[in-house]
């Protein structure tokens, strides 16, 4: 079963970052998976996503058409895509900062003060939070993978990080 | 072998690595960026040779000067770029210097924007130089094709002394996915000894000097030497070229597409298999040579093929030529760095289908 996922919020809160652990998770579990990102003139402020396909088949496109998982960090995300989810996808949106309701009848929606969660730890990362509740809430990859990938990418970006990104896991999961 | 997680651009930098590449020389452009930045470090890592170069200008005439050693190099750009490189491409194609050049699409014409492209399948297999020659070109669709292209680039670029380009989109060059990665080359060393400009020796091993020219004046010289080297292409076309037939055979549409839109179109392929329509993909690996045969083959008794392209419509040119009007040809693209994707190339199938009736099995089709 391919599974799509967009992950959209201002460049500089890490929505690529969580992309690239997603996907790392991904391949660690023998999973197909592409991962592309917005490139350009992104910048710290600005708007940033990525586009996520994880599945047990040959990918063919790695372009999203409807994505089946949304997680929007911002309202400019869920401006942007709430409109191109699938029908019966899930939307996980940062309520912390998102002003906008929900506008879909046929999309479900998770509207979760991930922000404040993740201030509310010593050194906590947005993204991160994100990304373990993402994976409680969905199971699309397992915890055990999650960590693994998290510890991979953490060490080649920066191992300094890597205790800030656990706890920063473990409390999104328990969210 | 256990499969990594890299972007396209750096798989292909290392790919080029591993296949022996001595020498890199580049400037700095968008989408293609990560590939000077990762051979910037690893080059010097294990002692090899990384030029920043003031210029395309300059980068390609770098590859000049390597090539006419024997030395397997590459530069790599994009679009606009890649069109100031043409005058040195011409060049290398009449002095028969290899050389490697990777070309990262994005959207044109002029500086255009950063967004993936493939408005350059004119540029790169036309050629934008003077003159009559020729340019290898591969379209890899994925990364880890992408990986052995890089490395057939260098094989094919030394075994016919001829510049040899890898044309990639932005897509490719910026995504992410598993890859396995050859720890050395997958293709053979080729022998330059009998050509290269490598020193004229000393002592009993003295030999004369050699030269490699781009300028032939005088009697009929120029002409039987594009003479011999269009023998050396016709041996190429014969040879070299490469392509993916995805369930052509009982299909009454054909889908031509190369690189990332051919994955987008394997995609819409597949999800109008489930609703029983017949439709095939067709994706040329080598643009020059142009598996023309091959199409021709493949769309015998078709009911129509429908080119799809990230531009105004270039590879149908070669697609028309191919098929030598033996079978009706559709098109659908986008320009200016918009992205097609999998709906909306089953839609355009659907189209045809039914609008058209190229389909023979429409109850199928809804």
């Amino acid at each position: 079963m391919e599974k799509s996922i967009i992950i959209a919020g201002y460049g500089g809160q890490g929505v690529l970052f969580f992309g690239t652990t997603l996907a790392q998770a991904a391949m660690i579990e023998g999973k197909n998976t592409t991962w592309i990102p917005s490139y350009g003139a992104e910048m710290r402020g600005g708007h940033a996503n990525c586009s996520v396909k994880i599945s047990d088949n040959e990918i063919a496109s790695p372009i999203i058409d409807n994505a089946d998982y949304g997680i929007f960090l911002n309202d400019k995300a869920m401006e942007k895509f709430e409109k191109t989810m699938a029908k019966g996808a899930l939307v996980i949106g940062n309520s912390s900062i998102i002003e906008k309701s929900p506008s879909r009848d046929d999309v479900n929606y998770l509207m979760v003060k991930l922000g404040d969660c993740a201030q509310g730890i010593e050194g906590g990362l947005l993204n991160i939070v994100t990304f373990g509740y993402f994976v409680n809430k969905t199971q699309i990859i397992k915890k055990e993978s999650a960590l693994s990938a998290l510890e991979f990418v953490s060490k080649k970006k920066n191992p300094a990080f890597l205790k800030r990104n656990i706890d920063s896991f473990e409390a999104g999961y328990k969210l | 072998m256990s499969k990594i997680l890299m972007k396209g651009n750096e798989a292909i930098a290392q790919a080029a690595i591993n296949a022996g590449c001595q020498c890199y020389f580049g400037y700095p452009i968008t989408p293609q960026n990560e590939i000077g930045e990762y051979m910037s470090s690893k080059m010097i890592e294990i002692g090899r040779t990384y030029i920043s170069a003031e210029s395309e200008l300059a980068a390609v005439n770098m590859l000049i000067g390597a090539g006419s050693t024997g030395t397997l190099a590459m530069t790599s750009s994009s679009s606009c770029a890649i069109a100031l490189m043409q005058e040195a491409i011409s060049s290398m194609a009449t002095a028969e210097i290899p050389g490697v050049i990777i070309s990262v699409m994005r959207a044109g014409p002029g500086l255009g924007d950063i967004t993936p492209s493939q408005a350059d399948y004119f540029q790169s297999v036309k050629g934008g130089g003077n003159g009559d020659y020729r340019t290898i070109v591969l379209a890899p669709s994925t990364i880890s094709e992408a990986v052995l292209l890089t490395q057939k680039s260098f094989y094919l670029a030394m075994k016919y002394r001829n510049p040899t380009m890898l044309l990639a989109d932005g897509i490719l060059g910026q995504m992410m996915e598993p890859v396995e990665m050859p720890e050395g080359n997958a293709f053979s060393t080729v022998n330059t000894d009998e050509w290269a400009l490598d020193g004229t020796g000393e002592g009993a091993q003295k030999r004369d000097g050699r030269s490699l020219m781009s300028l032939h004046m005088g009697d009929d010289i120029l002409e039987r030497l594009n003479h011999r080297i269009f023998k050396k292409y016709a041996q190429i076309e014969e040879k070299e070229v490469m392509y993916e037939n995805y369930l052509c055979d009982d299909a009454d549409i054909i889908i031509t597409a190369f690189g990332t839109v051919a994955r987008v179109a394997k995609s819409a392929v597949n999800a109008a298999r489930e609703k029983g329509i017949k439709v095939g993909l067709f994706r040329p690996i080598t643009l020059w040579p142009f598996p023309s045969k091959e199409l021709f083959a493949t769309a015998k008794n078709k009911k129509c093929v429908l080119d799809i392209e990230l531009n105004m419509g270039q590879m149908i040119q070669d697609v028309k030529i191919a098929l030598n009007g033996s079978v009706p040809v559709e098109f659908f693209g986008k320009t200016g760095g918009a992205i097609i994707n999998s709906s909306e190339i089953y839609n355009k199938i659907l189209e045809l289908s039914k609008e058209k009736q190229y389909g023979t099995n429409l109850a199928a089709s809804i």
